[in-house]
């Protein structure tokens, strides 16, 4: 599958982002890599998931600037302006689950 | 421990990044290159990163701190080659190193050190 740079280049940016998240925040966990296929388009979905601490709010931790580590601040909100599709799940105690999804143009 | 090598070239001391950073590779480069500037009493310090397909929230954030810490130690440091796609992603990102001066290629970011440094030469009247 091959993308141009620029969507590969911010694809791959969010990637980094999010698996420090996942090292840093959420004590380490798994990043599974999907090929996905959605009405004739395909793409590659990325799902990072930890069963850290959890993020007591998902929409403040979005916003820029919010830290909790020292690298902090423009990770999970920076990530989510650079791919197709961005969701998030956390519960405090439980983990947190993000994945993105960038769709390979026509 | 795997190193970025830095050069000296005259006041100046150069970085060329050929590998791509993780995270503990640009911590050591902060430190080696501060303790260079120290050392060799640089004046200004030019970071290649044309070889770079990713920089990331932190590797931004590092460069732009070396930059910093340069300018304490009163050197200049200027950022050269960067992709435009880096540059998108960055901007995207939110992370516009403000406080670091740019240049598009290696010339140019000499031209900018030398201009940089006789400048600060006139203000002191020191060399002139």
């Amino acid at each position: 599958m091959a993308f141009g740079t620029l969507e590969r280049t911010k694809f791959v940016t969010a990637a980094s982002e999010l698996a420090r998240n996942t090292l840093v925040h959420g004590k380490g966990g798994t990043v599974t890599i999907i090929e996905v296929e959605r009405d004739g388009r395909i793409g590659i979905k990325l799902v990072f998931a930890d069963e850290g601490p959890g993020i007591p709010d998902i929409n403040r931790a979005l916003e820029d600037g919010y830290s909790t580590a020292k690298s902090m601040g423009l990770g999970l909100g920076g990530a989510r302006r650079l791919v197709n599709e961005f969701d998030i799940t956390s519960a405090v105690n439980v983990g947190t689950t993000v994945s993105i999804t960038q769709w390979k143009r026509r | 421990m795997e190193q970025i090598p830095v050069l000296k070239l005259g006041d100046f001391l150069l970085v060329s990044i050929q590998v791509e950073l993780h995270d503990e590779l640009v911590l050591n480069l902060q430190d080696d290159l501060t303790s260079r500037i120290e050392k060799t009493h640089a004046r200004g310090v030019l970071i290649d990163i044309s070889a770079l397909e990713i920089v990331d929230s932190f590797i931004g954030r590092t460069l732009g701190h070396i930059a910093a810490m340069a300018r304490v130690l009163d050197a200049t440091t200027v950022l050269v080659g960067m992709r435009p796609a880096v540059a998108i992603t960055l901007v995207e990102l939110g992370m516009s190193l403000k406080g670091i001066r740019t240049a598009l290629d290696i010339d140019k970011g000499m031209a900018l050190l030398r201009l940089s440094l006789d400048e600060a030469s006139d203000e002191t009247g020191e060399f002139s």
